[in-house]
């Protein structure tokens, strides 16, 4: 208690820093994957890109961050055995933090694709096992997020799958593809502003203050839907269509009503990365600050403090301004092999993986997630050519990243123990 | 600070490129056999070396565009069509320029000219012929709508249609070889025993080119159908 009460304002001076790095890595780098489709099929500019990023990571991790955050904060390690000596969970979220910063950047430095909330759950379930003994950590909890990480390219995987397949039933086999296009499309507009709303009123609006019954969001996201649909609509009456003789079905054109559809999954996809992968920096944060804040106590139940996430997102929004640009640039310009169309179908899939994921306070992995999107379109054979090797890759990320945030989150846990006694 | 990207890295190239650039090689190579067929005729060999030496570069970019593709397909590559339909199709394509070589090689070398009384037939028998490849062109290049609609129904029966008009073409360059075959049937007797021969050998590959085009439209339907 002493401890905490004689060095309290370092502890939330330092664990500011650290979650605003830990959200500068996920700006810079993660952000990447999630623009990387929209910009690879051509259908937004990385200009455009870079402005939806900000403005929709930002609103994602303020608006519907809150649930993820509270499992990074307070899901993972149990609460109650961390009440005699509070002052070890501040060590640890600090030290998680510092470790998986460093860890992100050092991987990302060599191109390994690590995913940040591997990092940081790894790096609190490391502390936490080895700093605490085995017993502080809720496995049962940890078991669900590693289950989650297989079930989410799954099921983003189907819904991809189901998406796309839709697609070609009512769009690209009618006999006139692009009026089809201009009919439906609209409609997976509404799709798109009615799943982000749902999840955001349901799931996201407490910390702002305001409660809404599960009819009451039902209806504003019907009505949010429309309106967006609505936008959608006029943006569509917007595009100069041009008649190719090659084309004879008119399939350029159709990729054209498209591109505007992409602009809406862009936005939805980093609303979505905003609300789950905020949490990974600001999780640890909320934990340090609510235990200062209560003088030692430890209530997982308290509010995440409204500034708290919005310093995240503020870090995201950093990361992606000085660095994340580059990494969209490179990822959207290698990905030519992509059309809205299937771009669309794998974002909006992810996205709404991703977003619902958000809702039940499950920290996922966007890249993976969009991976298995990406396959799903594939298999429905929307993909010239996939490179399955990349999946190998990314196990073998999954099997490194883990140990390597623990390793390290355990070497600063006893740092700190040892600077602050 | 980021070299590779998992995600970027995880699409492929394409395989339907290389494979449409080499059908479109195949099919220039082929258009040189008119050409070539008519500066026989007209005795000029200056010209027709020319068009050998154009045939002999057509089909060789063919061939670097065939590796080019066999070491696309590595196999952890994932393709909406299967694998091995698509290594075949290549070598089938592949065959077609290749014939045009061997065609003009063998013409080139001996001098070959055809008489007087089999020129108009034969040269409408090499059109037909050289149709075949032109069409079983076309209905590749269908294939970049197909992958674009996921395998849409509409463009795989523009396909299909395609593929019945290769068809009849076909049977068109069958007809017109039995009617070649007779007519030097009945001269035979008027003209040296081994050019003979060798006139017999070049009508069949002449024939044996459009049944090649047509084997990469049935090709092309065992690719497209599953």
């Amino acid at each position: 208690m002493l401890i905490i009460a004689q060095h309290g304002e370092i502890f939330i001076i330092l664990a500011c820093l650290f979650g605003f790095f830990m959200a500068w890595g996920v700006g810079a780098n993660d952000v990447a994957n999630a623009m990387g489709t929209s910009v690879g099929s051509k259908a937004i500019t990385i200009k455009q890109a870079i402005l939806i990023a900000v403005v929709f990571e930002f609103l994602g991790a303020w608006l519907a961050g809150g649930e993820v955050t509270a499992t990074i904060r307070g899901g993972i390690l149990d609460p109650v055995l961390l009440e005699a000596n509070p002052e070890l969970l501040v060590y640890g979220m600090l030290s998680a933090l510092l470790a998986a910063a460093i860890w992100l950047l050092i991987a990302s430095a060599r191109g390994w694709p690590v995913s940040t909330t591997h990092s940081i759950v790894g790096a609190i379930v490391g502390f936490g096992a080895v700093g605490l003994g085995v017993d502080a950590v809720a496995w049962g909890k940890v078991g669900q997020i590693a289950s989650s990480w297989l079930i989410s390219p799954l099921l983003a995987g189907t819904i991809a799958y189901v998406l796309f397949k839709s697609v070609q039933h009512l769009i690209f086999e009618s006999s006139d593809p692009l009026a089809a296009a201009k009919r439906y499309v609209p409609g997976y507009v509404f799709l798109v502003g009615f799943i982000v709303s749902m999840v955001t009123l349901t799931k996201g609006l407490s910390h702002v203050g305001l409660n809404l019954s599960f009819g009451q969001s039902l209806l504003l996201s019907i009505v949010l839907g429309i309106a967006i649909m609505g936008l959608g609509i006029v943006m569509q009456r917007r595009i100069k269509f041009e008649q190719n003789a090659n084309d004879h079905f008119g399939y350029a054109n159709v990729e054209r009503v498209f591109g505007v559809l992409m602009i809406f999954t862009a936005c939805a996809m980093a609303f979505a990365h905003g609300s789950n992968d905020v949490a990974n920096a600001v999780g640890p944060l909320a934990a340090v600050i609510s235990v200062v804040r209560s003088d030692g106590v430890i209530d997982s139940a308290a509010l995440v403090p409204w500034w708290v996430l919005m310093l995240g997102g503020a870090g995201i929004v950093v990361g992606l301004v000085t660095y994340g640009h580059r990494v969209i640039a490179t990822v959207g310009t290698g990905i030519t092999e992509l059309t809205p169309s299937r771009g669309f179908a794998a974002t909006l899939a992810a996205a709404s993986t991703v977003v619902l994921a958000s809702g039940t306070g499950l920290p996922i992995s966007t890249t993976h997630t969009l991976v298995g999107a990406v396959l799903g379109v594939g298999l429905a054979r929307g993909m010239a050519a996939l490179n399955l090797r990349v999946i190998g890759t990314i196990a073998i990320s999954w099997l490194i990243t883990l140990p390597a945030g623990a390793g390290l989150a355990i070497l600063f846990f006893f740092m700190f123990k040892g600077m602050f006694g | 600070m980021v070299t590779s990207n998992p995600f970027s890295s995880m699409f492929g190239r394409s395989p339907f490129q290389p494979l449409l650039a080499h059908i479109v090689k195949a099919n220039e190579c082929a258009d040189q056999l008119l050409p070539f067929f008519e500066a026989t005729l007209a005795d000029d060999w200056v010209k027709a070396a020319e068009l050998r030496e154009n045939v002999t570069r057509l089909e060789h970019d063919a061939d670097t565009l065939k590796t080019e593709l066999r070491l696309n397909l590595p196999n952890t590559m994932f393709l909406p069509v299967s694998r091995s339909d698509l290594l075949d199709l290549i070598s089938v394509q592949d065959k077609i320029a290749n014939k045009v070589r061997d065609i003009t090689g063998i013409m080139m070398g001996r001098k070959m000219r055809v008489p007087d009384e089999l020129a108009e037939p034969m040269r409408d028998y090499i059109c037909t012929s050289v149709a075949c490849v032109a069409q079983a062109r076309q209905a590749l290049e269908e294939l970049k709508d197909l992958l674009e609609s996921g395998f849409g129904r509409n463009v795989a029966d523009v396909m299909h249609r395609m593929i019945r008009e290769l068809h009849i073409l076909e049977h068109q360059a069958d007809d017109q070889q039995v009617t070649i075959r007779r007519q030097l049937f009945a001269l035979e007797s008027q003209l040296p025993p081994v050019d003979v021969i060798f006139l017999y050998k070049i009508i069949e590959w002449v024939g044996e080119l459009s049944d090649r085009a047509e084997r990469v439209g049935s090709r092309l339907q065992i690719l497209t159908a599953r």
